[in-house]
């Protein structure tokens, strides 16, 4: 898989790189509108991480000149706004998501598989981990074939830490992925345990296990 | 009182006054000017009786004022020497008017043939009273002719004239610096309102220059503070992934991160604030708020069981109104968050649905609460480190933009009140 991750702030940049990197993706980088240009016209990715806001250029123009040129390429958004009109604008010049900064690690791993998964594999498509298949197209879960039924929420958490497998997912990340960003100025994140201890309490037969990391978040393992 | 009916109130307070002096000086002019008139005409007949005396001496037989209009008497020389002339009024009985009315009488002497006589002469007086009863009825007729006109012309004319007047508080009452309008200035040829009209036109602009300079720092503030809080929070999380930590240094991190979290949130807060306040929401839709109530409250099910409370829903009506759909969940979320972060535990929070009424109510600390200063930012209730205080400050921020009356009242229960307005 191949991405292309237009940003500015080349510290912003590096982190995204090296996280991006560890998912074992081939990432390159373009820091401004000319060289971005420059790229997409010459090679083709499999997704596209589009800053906004660009030192020589509106991010935008450059996804209505991938559009132009009959590219099919997934492009995420990324900006520092968080506007509504550039989300929408977005969204209309043909982006498939906007992310607005700051935003967990976690998080960017679940929206650029989500894109992949969009593009590459038209619904016939399942993740199989363990004994453990889902279908995300139709939101299902199955354990050795036989289908436990998750909620929303505990589908989503699923979906998010097998998403971001063998790392540690904070409560914070997922809270806001899966409760949604009003969620936000509780007091603790820890209202989240009990749909964490229903799903464990579902997954009971599955090969993978959501373990507790400190109290600080949650990490979803394989067992051998 | 408005301003041209003030002028029309001094104006009779001092008319009133002005026209009742008036009418008692007119009054003893005029009677003067009667008298005077009545004297001459009695000095005239007797200027004519002397005169007629040497053809006609029978004349000073007349001796019956009522039927001659005079009265001759003889004196003596003594009395003669002493009497002198005067003007008198007296009554007489009227046989017109069946009453005794006021005469004007000249009591004067003369001299004829050696021999000395008193002469009186009289001559019908003006009745005083009717004299005073009218020119009070034509007087109070005046005074309302007078108002009537001051009245109508100041209606007419000093309407016109204040217009520009009218027209500049008329916008006044409606002017919101956040809505991008402009205060129209009526051309008018006064000085004054010349004056009124660039002092406005100066002070809204640097207003709003003001407004919309203060209104960018926040939101410029804001943005520049995401890209370092972004790359802050990632290097943390890599940092993380990349190192083998002991326990207590993951806690350690965790809680940077969590307070970097913190910082995010309030920014994004802000930024939002600011944006409702800049009117950047403008997609409005109907908005059935039943299932968006339900919707939220499943959202809020783990935290409200969480803090051991519950959320009972209780709609009673129904309730569609038209607004940012973004914005009417955010609305609700943050009404909803706040009593479940200061709900008691233990208890319910109750939301009920009416037709145009939506409350939010939850236990919690006894005594009420400042309501002017409940929905300002950064207002903090508990000592609950994690909260931002400036969910109301949004709640409130989005029922001024829709005119929704957000009214909190303390009754054994804190409840929050949403009054939608009676429109579509």
């Amino acid at each position: 898989m191949k991405l292309l991750i237009i940003e500015d702030e080349p510290e912003m940049l590096e982190n995204m790189v090296q996280t991006l990197e560890r998912e074992h993706y081939i990432v390159e980088t373009a820091s401004d509108y000319q060289s971005a240009l420059d790229k997409i016209g010459v090679y083709n990715y499999d997704c596209i991480l589009l800053d906004i806001t660009l030192p020589d250029g509106n991010g935008l123009d450059l996804l209505k000149e991938l559009k132009m040129a009959g590219k099919n390429e997934g492009v995420i958004i990324i900006s520092a706004k968080d506007s509504l009109e550039d989300r929408l604008q977005g969204l209309n010049f043909g982006a498939d998501d906007y992310l607005p900064k700051p935003f967990h690690m976690a998080e960017l791993h679940a929206r650029v598989k989500a894109v992949l998964r969009r593009r590459h594999f038209e619904g016939n498509h399942y993740i199989l981990l363990g004994n453990v298949a889902i279908y995300p197209e139709n939101r299902q879960v199955l354990i050795d074939e036989n289908e436990i039924v998750l909620n929303r929420k505990e589908y989503d958490i699923l979906m998010y830490l097998i998403t971001n497998k063998t790392r540690l997912v904070t409560k914070s990340a997922l809270a806001e992925h899966v409760w949604g960003d009003h969620i936000d100025q509780s007091d603790s994140f820890d209202f989240i345990y009990s749909q964490i201890k229903n799903l464990r309490k579902k997954l009971e037969n599955a090969s993978i296990t959501i373990e507790a990391i400190y109290g600080v978040g949650y990490k979803l393992e394989v067992i051998k | 009182m408005k301003l041209l009916n003030h002028t029309s109130k001094y104006l009779a307070i001092i008319l009133l006054p002005l026209i009742t002096i008036w009418a008692v000086v007119f009054y003893y002019a005029m009677l003067d000017e009667i008298y005077d008139s009545l004297d001459d005409g009695l000095e005239n007949q007797k200027i004519l009786l002397l005169e007629r005396l040497p053809h006609n001496p029978q004349i000073l037989n007349h001796n019956d004022l009522e039927l001659w209009n005079h009265e001759i008497t003889p004196i003596t020389k003594l009395q003669f020497d002493s009497f002198e002339e005067r003007y008198a009024d007296t009554l007489m009985f009227m046989l017109n008017e069946q009453d005794f009315e006021p005469v004007r009488i000249l009591e004067s002497k003369m001299m004829y043939n050696d021999n000395y006589y008193k002469v009186k002469f009289i001559t019908s007086m003006v009745e005083e009273d009717d004299l005073i009863a009218d020119l009070i009825t034509y007087l109070i007729v005046l005074y309302a002719l007078l108002m009537i006109t001051i009245v109508i012309l100041n209606n007419l004319m000093l309407k016109k004239i204040w217009k520009p007047f009218y027209s500049l508080i008329e916008q006044f009452r409606n002017f919101r610096i956040e809505k991008d309008e402009h205060i129209q200035t009526m051309d008018t040829s006064i000085e004054e309102f010349q004056l009124l009209n660039t002092s406005v036109k100066t002070l809204m602009a640097q207003s709003r220059a003001r407004y919309l300079e203060q209104q960018h720092f926040i939101e410029n503030a804001a943005h520049e503070l995401q890209t370092p809080l972004a790359i802050s929070i990632n290097k943390l999380e890599l940092f993380f992934e990349n190192t083998k930590l002991s326990e207590d240094e993951v806690k350690t991190m965790t809680s940077i991160m969590d307070n970097l979290g913190r910082l995010t949130r309030l920014n994004k807060s802000l930024l939002l604030l600011s944006k409702i306040e800049n009117r950047q929401f403008t997609d409005e839709e109907d908005i059935d708020f039943k299932p968006l109530l339900e919707n939220v409250i499943t959202d809020f099910d783990d935290l409200a069981a969480h803090k051991n409370l519950k959320l009972h829903l209780n709609a009673t009506g129904s309730l569609k109104f038209r607004m940012n759909k973004d914005l009417a969940v955010i609305l609700l979320t943050n009404l909803i968050k706040n009593a479940i972060i200061h709900g008691q535990q233990n208890n319910t929070v109750t939301i009920e649905l009416k037709n145009k009424l939506i409350v939010i109510s939850n236990f919690g600390l006894a005594g009420g609460l400042d309501p002017t200063s409940l929905f300002s930012r950064f207002k903090k209730i508990s000592t609950d480190k994690k909260s931002t205080g400036i969910g109301l400050a949004i709640a409130k921020a989005i029922s001024d933009k829709y005119e929704i009356d957000l009214i909190y009242s303390y009754t054994t229960k804190h409840n929050f009140s949403l009054l939608f307005p009676a429109r579509g």
